[in-house]
């Protein structure tokens, strides 16, 4: 007993993670953690739940996320109900207050940007879909300009003595974002009016943002995975009104889109979906560049 | 702004059309000349305006500068803020989550259902035994959570069972607002004890319990109590417990003393190897008293007689769990193996009662010590192959040990004979499950088991099992 005991109190000392940073973020999503680190700095640990190979719908309530949300003084989620398969459990279990509902350590981005795709009835037999919106609001990057200011002022204001920093460094970030983005339009310019075929409606508003055109979507309703009749049902869609592209994000199945690529004899495009879904997208300047740029080769 | 100017030209020329008519035409046409320039000056104003507005509303988009984004922001979010509001200002706006859970199954026993029992071992009180033949309703379990305040969270969970009643499955409020990784939970609630312990029966992998929770805790361990847990500040998770109930359940009884009559100390860690695999294990321990614990058998000559154990009851459990799913992401395949195993010693009085039967062999109570050092495990791995299919596999069994019966040791009455259910069996079984999930609410399963619980016996069972969940989504545990 004795053994344990001393066991566990050096498992303790070995594990302990250093303190000296001065904010400790649970960042529930790549592109959350990045914007984070990029309005932080160093005055930011940014801890990130996902990786961009992880469906965001499809994340478990992991031990080391419990663990990791027990240390965090701000939680940067996507809210929307994302996160509801897991995100509620992680809180209770974390026996964290700061980062509870209603607390200045929760941050939904989804608060401070005009949600797409707002259902008007709300059913299960309508798939998986979400009453706030469509959730995935970071491929439009005038929202990720929003959420970046609203972000930096909730950091400012759990870290006082850093705010100057935070809304510093948020306003160097906003002036090369606001470049990066003129430089996106004009770049993808040709890309209006683009028709694609996605995987799920996850790409929506990279879609609206460019004026591309979604003609329809792999999987029959949310979160169902592709059948046959449907997969047939997009194909005769598509003789009579062809599409660029078959998009998917990087955690999609690959092999989701090849029976349509080889029938309606167009390519799968991946893009990278969010920070780390490929090698060029290592931060959010990387993941628009290299989506743009993806989808201009397909072009 | 823009209707003001327009009421302004209107005035102005409501204003010149009540000039009187007298007036010379020189003069009208110098005011008619006036006039025109100030509509042109306005519409030049108007127009200026308007280029003014789309420009504004195309820097809104832009995020032009941090200052402008800012304002705009604020005063959106704002506007977003207000019409929530108002389209959730009703009586039920603080609705708590709503959820119910529905199951049924249909079942082929080789063996009667109705005469279950796990030879070898204490009757453990709880619902153990396979389901009814044919077709069968299983529990419909109905959960309602909320926050209370900021520092509470509350969840009740009653089960409606199939031949009527209700009963309070878990009915318990946690704290929210506990420093320093503490956080205490209160009511009825299933103890952290071991892995599967605290899932709900409709959250498990197989159709029932493996074999070491129906036989060493009546399925599943409920707590009439409380518990204290405290998380490590650390990155690999270390989760510490200690709870206390009133032990009413199996391995303690219903004493109807004062005090404390379980404590339960828990420990766990768990975390993460590379982006693909995710682990936990623990340990727990369970002291429990029992005081007049009582369970029918029957006697050598098929009379009935009743048996009560006074005395303590120590259960360890340790606990393993493994997941594999490529890169964290579960979807198109994943692989889970997990074990458990139990040990539990019993140490007490025996007291053996025939005197309820009209010619009782005996006719007369014997009591003497009781120790029991009996084990069980069960390990299971399921792996989902393709989208939405698993199949699963478990082996459970449960270890005699060494069960030492004073009364039949003694040899002045009652023999091994009369105590059939406490006979020398150590039971096995294997179980082979595949199911579909066409939702994450809803899965259809096929459960096929050999089933060697009963001495002599073997059960051949097949399960058909449906399990749909209703309402708010639910959040899994690992």
């Amino acid at each position: 007993m004795i053994k344990w005991t001393r066991l566990l109190y050096v498992a303790l000392l070995l594990a302990a993670q250093p303190a000296f940073a001065a904010l400790n973020v649970f960042a529930c999503t790549p592109e959350w953690g990045a914007l984070a680190k990029e309005l932080g700095g160093d005055k930011a640990s940014v801890y990130v739940a996902t990786s961009a190979l992880q469906d965001p719908h499809r994340v478990e309530a992991r031990p080391s996320l419990i663990a990791r949300a027990r240390g965090a003084d701000l939680v940067v989620c996507t809210g929307a109900q994302l996160e509801i398969g897991w995100l509620p459990l992680v809180l209770t279990q974390a026996g964290n207050s700061k980062i509870q509902v209603g607390q200045p350590g929760y941050f939904e981005a989804a608060r401070y940007v005009t949600m797409l795709e707002v259902p008007s009835s709300i059913d299960r037999a309508q798939g998986d879909i979400h009453p706030g919106g469509n959730p995935h609001i970071h491929l439009d990057p005038r929202n990720i300009a929003k959420i970046a200011v609203a972000l930096s002022e909730r950091m400012a204001q759990l870290d006082p003595p850093e705010a100057n920093n935070y809304r510093a460094r948020t306003k160097a970030f906003l002036e090369r974002w606001q470049q990066a983005l003129a430089r996106w339009e004009q770049q993808a310019a040709p890309l209006k009016g683009m028709p694609l075929i996605v995987y799920h409606k996850n790409m929506t508003y990279l879609i609206a943002w460019l004026g591309m055109r979604e003609l329809g979507a792999l999987e029959p309703k949310p979160g169902l995975p592709p059948t046959a009749s449907h997969l047939s049902e997009l194909l005769a869609k598509l003789q009579r009104d062809p599409a660029k592209a078959i998009v998917l994000a990087a955690y999609n199945d690959p092999r989701g889109g090849d029976w349509l690529s080889e029938h309606a004899k167009i390519p799968v495009l991946i893009l990278p979906f969010t920070v780390g879904g490929s090698d060029k997208a290592k931060d959010l300047f990387g993941l628009f560049d290299d989506s743009i740029a993806r989808l201009l080769a397909a072009k | 702004m823009l209707k003001a100017n327009l009421t302004a030209i209107a005035v102005v020329v409501a204003w010149a059309a009540s000039l009187p008519a007298l007036a010379q035409d020189a003069e009208l046409g110098k005011i008619r000349e006036e006039i025109r320039q100030m509509k042109e000056g306005y519409e030049k104003r108007i127009q200026e305006l308007e280029k003014r507005l789309s420009e504004a509303e195309a820097k809104a988009g832009r995020a032009e500068s941090a200052a402008n984004s800012a304002e705009q922001n604020a005063a959106a979010a704002q506007t977003a803020t207000a019409a929530a509001a108002s389209a959730r200002g009703g009586e039920n706006a603080f609705n708590p989550a709503v959820s119910l859970i529905l199951q049924g199954t249909y079942a082929r026993e080789s063996q009667d259902p109705n005469q279950f029992r796990i030879n070898g071992f204490f009757p453990s009180g709880g619902e153990v035994g396979p389901p009814k033949r044919s077709f069968g309703l299983g529990e419909t379990e109905l959960a309602i959570a909320s926050n209370i305040d900021p520092y509470f969270r509350g969840i009740a969970i009653a089960s409606l069972a199939p031949d009527g009643g209700v009963e309070v499955e878990e009915a318990y409020f946690q704290t929210l607002a506990l420093p320093q990784g503490f956080g205490v939970k209160g009511g009825r609630f299933f103890s952290g004890l071991g892995y599967l312990n605290e899932q709900h029966q409709h959250a498990w992998d197989f159709q029932d319990a493996p074999l070491p929770y129906k036989a060493f805790l009546g399925n599943q361990l409920r707590q009439d109590g409380l518990q204290l847990r405290w998380i490590a500040p650390t990155d690999l998770l270390i989760e510490l417990a200690a709870e206390l109930g009133a032990g009413r359940q199996f391995p303690g009884s219903d004493s109807n003393k004062n005090g404390i009559g379980t404590r339960a100390l828990l420990a766990h860690v768990g975390g993460d190897i590379g982006d693909s695999y995710a682990w936990r294990t623990g340990v727990s321990y369970l002291n429990a008293a029992a005081s007049g614990r009582s369970y029918q058998d029957v006697d050598a000559l098929g009379g009935a007689v009743t048996n009560t154990f006074t005395g303590n009851a120590k259960l360890w459990v340790a606990d393993a769990i493994l997941k594999w799913s490529p890169h964290g992401n579960p979807t198109y395949n994943n692989f889970k193996l997990q074990g458990e195993y139990f040990r539990l010693k019993q140490n007490g009085t025996l007291t053996y009662d025939d005197t309820a039967q009209a010619a009782p062999q005996f006719g007369a109570t014997f009591s003497d010590s009781l120790q029991a050092d009996q084990s069980g495990w069960y390990v299971q791995g399921v792996w989902q192959f393709y989208p939405r299919w698993r199949v699963g596999y478990r082996y459970d069994a449960l270890r005699y040990g060494t069960l030492n019966n004073g009364i039949v040791n003694n040899g002045l009455g009652p023999t091994a004979a009369d105590f059939p259910l406490l006979a020398n069996h150590s039971p096995t079984r294997n179980t082979l499950m595949f199911d579909f999930s066409p939702t994450e609410f809803s899965r259809l399963r096929l459960q096929l088991a050999s089933d060697k619980s009963r001495l002599g016996v073997t059960d051949n069972q097949v399960f058909v099992q449906y399990i749909y969940s209703l309402g708010a989504h639910g959040a899994h545990k690992f």
